[in-house]
């Protein structure tokens, strides 16, 4: 896909974000629409994966420790062909498979359920140490949230990560600055992010999150890497391309109103009908 | 009685993994630092390859244990119970449990019989804390015979379980031919009219012993051993109440939660009889012999006899 075609694919991906949520009626848009990008170029490009057979045996792994962007996940599976795009309607209701955080045992193409912090780096360590241990290729990919570092269990894993030398792991950490009770700064901050990743002995890779080019640049510097994890840290900004969410905490968690809906929509149009000008 | 053989669950663990090892490619061991406590250093050094230390990070090991159990291996995660099932509970709950992965959760150093390190080391909580986890199977094996089996049965039931292992060596009680392991299938071991000893893991030796003193005063005592807690054999708790209707559950765990909890809630819906438990009283524990602190705590034989005749 070149790039203008991965644009447009994201622009989808986050409708399919709002609709989901507006839906839902709560959710968190603002760092599922931080890392779209992100989600794209991983599912459209970046991995080995095949929406027929979610499950096959030597497809890249996927593990999105933030498990509260689900709805930036199951808007990228579901553009990817792994469901039908209007059951993104159905999130977090009822008897729906698509449940608040990622479901592995019900969601075609989640490869881990996740969604308590610092959790779902681990389990992706597991996926490369046991790739690792019986000599396939297939590689891992795992998405934090720069709030998320704060937990511990996130450098437990990384040690292991890079004592086991997996070069097979990318941890992609989606830096948009905010967590609920306001900037990461403010909160506590995790800053200098690339610093304690590259003292944890991984390759560490800096990049504009939302610029195609920097990402794929990334991702195939991190297949190169040989002999450690890579971690790419993706500056980012929440709520990307909704006017009124952009860098605002108040929407880590919550849903746009009818009005506020579509006043979202029409800025993603916007955003679309530009791109489609180029 | 000094010349019963005398195993630590524990050593059991490690060699019946170094078995498993053996005929099954695909299991893989986990530790946080506690390989030569948890005996897993023998599987360490027969398959150095499969043997994954995670250094001190119980946290990460149960999700590192979840992540390879997605690719089709089966680990089995050790450590001490009280960080297996304490420490990481909520990675157990979330990352385990909840996907229901297949991932065998080896837990040694539990109850009281830690001995001389104390308190912050004896775990009499684990059972409450993985017993509520749904889905998670709960094994607390009584002897070296035992545990062993359990190990094998964990291997081979798809699905989170839950293995809790002793430090102290326990007196062999189930080496006959007739001893068949079945996950969720209590073992009677003594039969007897007058109360039923329901008992798990280290006191079941001791339950036995009990019984025969009371036999002595003419107090005829069935005792069942419950190596399973979840799923629990409810039949054999329903069956016991309607033959003695009185029930005395012993276990090496907190009288919250446990095996005790377990059976008053079937008895207390199916079968209503008296049940008196035994175990460690809502107290955390101390330092000491492990001998010595299984009698301060009420778990020995004498101790046992001396409650139990009270209740009849």
């Amino acid at each position: 896909m070149n790039k203008l075609d991965l644009m447009k694919t994201a622009n989808e991906i986050r409708k399919g974000i709002i609709r989901a949520i507006h839906s839902a009626k709560c959710g968190h848009p603002g760092g599922s629409l931080s890392a779209a990008d992100i989600y794209t170029y991983l599912y459209f490009e970046e991995m080995n994966i095949d929406p027929k057979e979610p499950k096959k045996a030597d497809r890249d792994r996927f593990v999105l420790s933030k498990g509260h962007t689900a709805p930036g996940y199951y808007s990228t599976l579901a553009h990817r062909g792994f469901f039908p795009v209007e059951d993104l309607l159905t999130l977090r209701k009822v008897g729906s498979y698509l449940q608040g955080h990622p479901d592995m045992k019900h969601i075609p193409g989640v490869d881990m359920s996740s969604g308590s912090l610092g959790q779902g780096i681990s389990a992706a360590v597991g996926m490369a140490v046991s790739a690792k241990l019986s000599g396939e290729d297939y590689r891992v990919y795992t998405l934090l949230g720069d709030g998320e570092i704060q937990e511990g269990q996130v450098w437990e894993a990384s040690m292991l990560a890079a004592h086991r030398k997996l070069d097979n792991l990318v941890v992609i950490v989606d830096n948009n600055n905010l967590q609920i009770d306001g900037a990461i700064t403010d909160v506590n901050s995790p800053y200098p992010i690339d610093k304690k990743f590259e003292a944890f002995n991984f390759h560490v890779i800096n990049i504009d999150g939302h610029d195609f080019d920097a990402i794929a640049a990334a991702f195939k510097e991190a297949r190169e890497t040989k002999g450690q994890p890579t971690a790419i840290i993706a500056k980012t900004v929440k709520g990307k391309d909704v006017s009124f969410m952009e860098n605002q905490a108040a929407w880590h968690g919550a849903a746009p109103n009818d009005e506020q809906f579509e006043v979202a929509m029409a800025d993603l149009e916007k955003v679309g009908e530009a791109l489609c000008q180029k | 009685m000094s010349e019963v053989k005398k195993i630590a669950t524990r050593e059991s663990y490690g060699n019946a993994l170094v078995e498993l090892g053996k005929e099954h490619e695909d299991v893989v061991v986990l530790d946080a630092d506690l390989a030569a406590a948890t005996k897993t250093g023998t599987f360490k050094k027969a398959f150095p390859k499969r043997h994954i230390d995670c250094g001190i990070a119980e946290s990460n090991m149960m999700g590192v244990a979840a992540g390879i159990a997605t690719t089709g291996k089966v680990p089995f995660a050790s450590s001490f119970a009280m960080f297996a099932a304490g420490r990481a509970f909520e990675q157990v709950r979330n990352s385990i449990g909840y996907p229901k992965l297949n991932v065998k959760i080896g837990a040694t150093h539990a109850g009281i019989s830690v001995g001389e390190d104390g308190a912050t080391h004896q775990c009499n909580e684990d059972i409450a804390l993985m017993r509520t986890i749904p889905g998670m199977v709960v094994i607390n094996p009584a002897d070296d015979i035992e545990a062993k089996a359990a190990v094998k049965a964990a291997y081979e039931h798809v699905g989170p379980v839950y293995l809790r292992f002793g430090r102290l060596a326990v007196p062999v009680i189930n080496d006959n031919v007739e001893y068949k392991f079945e996950i969720g299938k209590a073992v009677t071991l003594r039969e007897g009219t007058d109360v039923t000893i329901i008992a798990s893991g280290l006191p079941v030796s001791e339950a036995l012993e009990a019984a025969q003193k009371l036999e002595e005063d003419g107090i005829s005592a069935q005792v069942i051993n419950m190596h399973t807690i979840k799923p629990l054999d409810e039949e054999a708790v329903v069956a016991a109440a309607a033959q003695t209707g009185k029930i005395v559950t012993v276990e090496e765990h907190s009288v919250i939660g446990g095996l005790g909890s377990a059976v008053c809630d079937v008895v207390a819906q199916k079968a209503p009889a008296r049940v008196l438990k035994i175990g460690v009283n809502d107290v955390f524990g101390e330092s000491g012999p492990a001998v010595q602190l299984v009698k301060k705590y009420g778990l020995d034989a004498d101790s046992i006899y001396e409650k139990v005749k009270a209740f009849v």
